[in-house]
């Protein structure tokens, strides 16, 4: 974008500053619609199940209940209770806000669709996740009521310990793709599956690890069946049962921008992405722009949250952290091995028995000694002599 | 241009922060600023060119080291009273403390502008057009790989002393056994029985 401003005769630095600001309203304003009508979707699809009819007065279908309940929710009077921390108070649901914006910076939209185009991509997504407790611990601890505590602490512990495993499972995903790039994750699952199939999840080492990443990514947002922290039958709202007005209302739009970012995280690492689900060209396939394979992907993965929303009750908190602690990050660190088993047989162990050496002498580089290398002793012995840098000689 | 701004912005806000945190009145105040100035910390690596440190600033610290912080802060009932009550007392463990470090710190400062140090030495080494990640990685895993593996076993021990430290035996407490319960059919829970007229049940 920063190319078009200029071409239109502006100065380099500053076409930069307006591509950029424009890149990221490009991105926050259509998100914020966006959760505006996933709300309305989660609402339907959740009254769907039970056999209700969902919201359908305000507007064609009740479209437009989303833009009713946050104009209400506008117009209200904020409420600050007389013994709350003010300023923690009304820190905590920006922070929650704007984290869950944050995040969406990296996220590739189409080949060449994203705002920052940075090499540690996915490490900056886990940062950015890692900052999304700090709102709810401050909002329970702010807010100097038994309950919002009690919530605030079971978030936290609740997201840490999921975290983990989150971390886990990605490095599987970033050690079959080679980087941290979000755009070079998608690129690299062109074809993955016997080069039909777009997608990291068709591969038996990786499918595992997505059906993982997905309840994952249910607990680490803290959706049913998950939602102890705003379990409704014993702590009334969780951590914003203080809250009021707008400082309610980000808490809620920052909580489903969230849960947008975890159906995008399934479908960009998993599922492909901006690509099309299959490598062949069947119909004009690949002339469908990359955008809509992704909101296609993205709103499926929501249909799937909603519907575990609807149908499965609420774990128990022993229970949840029996999941996190005891199953997923077990079973997540036996897959990490592997996998990179798996990769160094197949993709970086490519050294034949007569390229292999035995070091007999490790030098230092600075010093300028050589490494001075033997025959192996024995079939499993040595390594490649294509790794050794520098310039080595055999001296048997 | 931008980076000079970007680092007077980072720098003023990373010792500003660090100076909140000493004078806030209020603990969890306090860390919040420290998280603040972890931020901006790692804003300062982004800017030297270390990203891949710069996240790990912040999933580390901020993510995972100031939480724990902010745990034990909100729990512990902190009276500040109390604390000022020794302040006389230690002061002059305190300043002994104070001095020592300022004399360090000028010892350091002189040495290191007095010294002939070539500023090649001084300076990072020159970036290759491998990517952050790879550099650390190539180094860490082939030169360093020893005292890499020493520092993870250091740790390991750290962890199982914390567990061993904290870890509490509780009898009669019943645990679940998901798989067992998974396991059980109706006809292990339930008898049927067909008691004749006058005669009781076996339970």
């Amino acid at each position: 974008m920063t190319e078009t401003f200029i071409s239109w005769g502006m100065d380099p630095t500053w076409a930069w500053g307006v591509a950029t600001i424009a890149g990221i309203l490009l991105i926050a304003l259509p998100l914020m619609l966006a959760v505006a009508m996933i709300i309305y979707a989660d609402r339907k699809i959740w009254a769907a199940i039970a056999l209700r009819r969902g919201p359908n007065v305000v507007g064609p279908f009740g479209l437009l209940q989303s833009f009713a309940d946050g104009l209400k929710v506008f117009l209200q009077e904020t409420i600050i209770p007389t013994s709350a921390n003010r300023g923690l108070f009304l820190i905590a649901p920006i922070i929650t806000f704007t984290v869950a914006l944050m995040a969406w910076a990296v996220i590739p939209f189409n080949s060449g669709a994203v705002l920052a185009d940075i090499n540690v991509g996915l490490l900056y997504i886990l940062a950015i996740s890692s900052l999304g407790v700090y709102g709810v611990i401050l909002s329970g601890w702010a807010s100097n009521s038994k309950y919002p505590f009690f919530s605030a602490m079971r978030a936290s512990a609740q997201m840490i310990s999921y975290e983990v495993s989150i971390g886990f499972i990605l490095i599987g995903v970033v050690l079959f793709a080679g980087s941290f790039n979000m755009n070079e994750i998608v690129k690299a699952q062109q074809g993955h599956g016997l080069g039909i199939v777009n997608a990291f999840g068709f591969n038996l080492l990786l499918f595992p690890l997505a059906v993982m990443f997905l309840i994952s990514s249910l607990a680490e947002t803290a959706r049913a069946p998950f939602d102890l922290t705003e379990a409704e039958s014993e702590l009334v709202a969780g951590y914003q049962t203080e809250y009021s007005s707008m400082s309610f209302a980000l808490f809620w739009l920052g909580e489903y921008a969230n849960v947008l970012l975890m159906c995008t995280l399934n479908a960009v690492l998993f599922w492909g992405g901006w690509l099309p689900p299959l490598n062949i060209d069947l119909i004009p396939w690949f002339d469908i722009p990359g955008i809509i394979w992704l909101f296609a992907k993205i709103l499926f993965f929501f249909f799937v949250f909603s519907w575990v929303k609807a149908t499965v009750p609420r774990y128990r908190y022993d229970q949840l952290m029996r999941l996190g602690w005891k199953v997923f990050l077990p079973i997540s660190l036996i897959w990490i091995f592997l996998i990179s088993g798996y990769l160094m047989l197949t993709r970086y162990g490519d050294c034949k028995a007569s390229e292999r050496v035995h070091i007999t002498q490790i030098a230092d580089k600075e010093t300028g000694k050589t490494y001075s290398v033997a025959p192996p002793k024995n079939s499993w012995d040595g390594i490649c002599r294509s790794e050794i840098q520098g310039s080595a000689k055999v001296s048997s | 241009m931008i980076q000079v701004a970007a680092f007077w912005l980072f720098a003023t806000i990373v010792i500003a922060s660090a100076a909140m945190v000493i004078f806030a009145r209020n603990p969890v105040h306090s860390v919040m600023w420290l998280i603040l100035a972890f931020f901006n910390a790692a804003g300062l690596m982004l800017l030297a060119g270390a990203e891949f440190i710069a996240m790990l600033l912040v999933i580390v610290y901020v993510g995972a080291v100031a939480v724990l912080f902010l745990f034990v802060v909100m729990m512990l009932d902190i009276d500040f009273a109390e604390l000022r009550a020794g302040f006389v007392r230690y002061l002059p463990l305190g300043a002994l403390v104070a001095i020592i470090l300022a004399v360090e710190l000028v010892f350091a400062v002189g040495a290191w502008s007095a010294g002939k140090v070539d500023l090649a030495a001084r300076a990072a080494p020159a970036v290759t057009d491998k990517s952050n990640i790879q550099q650390i990685g190539e180094l860490l895993y082939t030169k360093y790989i020893f005292l890499f593996e020493a520092a993870g076993i250091v740790l390991l021990v750290a962890m199982i002393g914390a567990i061993v430290l904290t870890h509490r035996q509780r009898g009669g407490v019943r645990i679940q056994n998901i798989s067992e319960q998974n396991k059980r059919r109706p006809q292990d829970a339930t008898r049927m029985v067909d008691p004749g007229v006058g005669q009781g049940v076996e339970l």
